[in-house]
């Protein structure tokens, strides 16, 4: 065969190999990007079922009054941010969890919390907010697990300058404080 | 809850990740969620309803021992049927990278999976297996959970992805007064080993190093071996003055161990590696059995560092012999050692780590989400699967084609 005629094979083989790759990190990058959208949805749903607890926390009678305004502050706060999420990123709803994770630290401090562990409401509204705060931070892990695969695919050569990622945002870790009050680990 | 739980290896032999799944769908089934177990099965006959034959195994090796697994044509389609027929909510893959169902079940499916890494493996083990499907297994997984740091920490560095630690939980009542093995006398000092006898790692070899300084001080002590593997082979290489304090028992039931850890005054571990949790230790405390165990990571974890149970320096006989012959002349020690077992074990016991579970459950999965077939993976599979054809890295998958083509 002629040089003319292997070049023309190598060409056909090069640019075959191209679209296999190509199509193959093409899926990857929508399946990350699909795990992406669930986990962020599963993490909403969390912290929207942690803030209401809150409130129930806080409309429970339990707390004293000045705790209970305060927590029900943070908890609406942090519950009508994540509504505003899309628009930042996460940022102000972030902030709100935080506030929200500071507010449910000073409301239940120890004394407070040996005194809701005495009423039979009391322990399952602390066991809602424990359950609720652990699916928090298994889901933001989750999420941000997703979001390192992503970003790290993302960051290769062929997909930056073929913008094989499309229109979609590069993914933003969902940074904040979410962890349990430090009171629930007592134990009377 | 509707829940699949993939087991990767053969059903109808004890083993860890078997046992594992085992009690965690017995666990969940009494949490009143709905469960099907989907594994290799030798006698479909004999398994109970809710575990579905993934196909008979085959006996491969992998990960530095024999493993009996499924895969191939057949298999896949087995575990499509399965994904297509259960309506999951969530499927959970054990081990997800073993070459079996596991791993094609990463392939098959799509939706909330959650996987649990139970091995520590090396590195070229991993790779072994072919980045890419590796990639593609992890990058549809949407919560990982692992049994021991070591575990996660092979995940970590070597396929790079987060896991949340849960550790095995033993099933606690069933290994509280089981009663005590026929012939066996109360008073007589026992000890137990258990795990595979011709498996170097489980470490018999250097129990029976240990053995004549032991006899030598007591006399009338008794060694259980409890575990399958080749007795005779063994025999002949134990010296003719230890031979008759030992007691093969064979491979044994779930009930017979708990038995045998009743019916015994220490429980021996003399494992010399590979082990990433020991959820046999676990198992000792729960049936109230005092541990003497080498120092891996892993044992010296679950141990507390020495605090619910005594450790030796792996490998060494003549340390592990003054230890045992410590423990077997005192009383108070093993008295001590069996009240904080009861106190350790708690952590451990499957109703509490159960709770753990259904908390990643949840939140990985969104309200009326289900695990379907995933059409497009088959496609990308094929793709990921050509560098095999000009020649490239022998992975597990090729085992798998190889048996296809027979």
């Amino acid at each position: 065969m002629s040089i003319w005629g292997w070049a023309f094979i190598a060409v056909v083989v090069f640019f075959g190999l191209a679209a296999l790759y190509l199509s193959n990190t093409a899926g990857r990058l929508d399946r990350l990007h699909r795990r992406i959208d669930v986990a962020e949805l599963s993490l909403d749903t969390q912290l929207l079922r942690r803030s209401s607890v809150a409130m129930e926390i806080a409309t429970s009678g339990i707390l004293d009054p000045a705790s209970a305004v305060l927590l029900a502050d943070a908890a609406h706060s942090a519950a009508a941010a994540i509504d505003e999420r899309t628009q930042d990123q996460g940022k102000a709803s972030a902030q709100a969890e935080s506030i929200l994770t500071r507010a449910l630290d000073v409301a239940l401090d120890e004394e407070e919390v040996l005194e809701m562990r005495a009423l039979p409401a009391g322990v399952s509204l602390l066991e809602d907010l424990e359950a609720a705060a652990l699916r928090v931070q298994l889901s933001r892990r989750f999420l941000n697990d997703a979001i390192r695969a992503c970003r790290q695919l993302r960051g290769r050569r062929p997909v930056r300058w073929l913008s094989l990622a499309g229109r979609t945002p590069w993914p933003h870790p969902r940074e904040m404080d979410d962890s349990l009050p430090e009171s629930l680990s007592v134990t009377s | 809850m509707k829940v699949g739980i993939v087991c990767p290896y053969v059903w109808d032999v004890p083993g860890g990740v078997r046992s594992h799944v085992a009690d965690l769908a017995q666990a969940l089934r009494d949490h009143g969620h709905e469960v099907d177990v989907l594994a290799p099965l030798d006698d479909p006959d004999a398994a109970p309803s809710w575990v579905s034959d993934g196909g008979r195994p085959i006996a491969v090796s992998y990960n530095g021992a024999v493993a009996r697994l499924s895969f191939g044509v057949k298999a896949t389609r087995r575990v499509r049927a399965w994904i297509r027929e259960g309506n999951f909510d969530v499927v959970h893959i054990h081990e997800p990278l073993a070459p079996s169902l596991s791993l094609l079940t990463c392939w098959v499916a799509r939706g909330p999976l959650v996987a649990t890494w139970h091995s520590s493996h090396e590195r070229s083990r991993m790779l072994a297996a072919g980045y890419g499907i590796a990639q593609t297994a992890m990058e549809k997984i949407r919560g990982s959970i692992a049994v021991s740091e070591e575990a996660r920490r092979t995940l970590v560095a070597h396929v790079g992805g987060d896991a949340v630690l849960i550790p095995n939980g033993v099933r606690v009542s069933e290994f509280v007064d089981a009663g005590f093995l026929d012939g066996v006398e109360p008073t007589t000092p026992t000890v137990l080993f258990l795990g595979r006898i011709d498996e170097p790692r489980k470490g018999l070899a250097v129990l029976v190093e240990a053995l004549p300084a032991v006899i030598e001080r007591v006399p009338d002590v008794v060694v259980l071996v409890a575990g399958p593997g080749d007795q005779q082979e063994q025999m002949d290489e134990i010296p003719e003055s230890v031979r008759g304090h030992i007691r093969f028992l064979g491979m044994v039931s779930d009930h017979d161990k708990a038995r045998a850890l009743t019916s015994s005054t220490v429980y021996v571990a003399p494992h010399t590696g590979g082990e990433s949790f020991g959820i046999v230790l676990v198992e000792a405390l729960a049936a109230s059995t005092p541990v003497l165990a080498s120092d891996l990571p892993a044992f010296r974890k679950v141990l507390e560092e020495g605090r619910s149970g005594r450790l030796f320096p792996t490998g060494n006989a003549a340390a592990l012999g003054e230890a045992l012959i410590d423990l077997l002349f005192d009383e108070e020690a093993r008295a001590e050692l069996m009240r904080q077992g009861d106190r350790r074990v708690q952590d451990f016991d499957w109703d509490t780590v159960v709770d753990d579970v259904i908390a990643v459950y949840e939140s990985v999965h969104l309200p009326g989400e289900k695990v379907t077939e995933d059409l497009r993976g088959q496609i990308v599979g094929r793709f990921a699967r050509l560098p095999r054809f000009r020649g490239g890295t022998a992975g597990n998958t090729e085992i798998g084609d190889s048996m296809e083509q027979r």
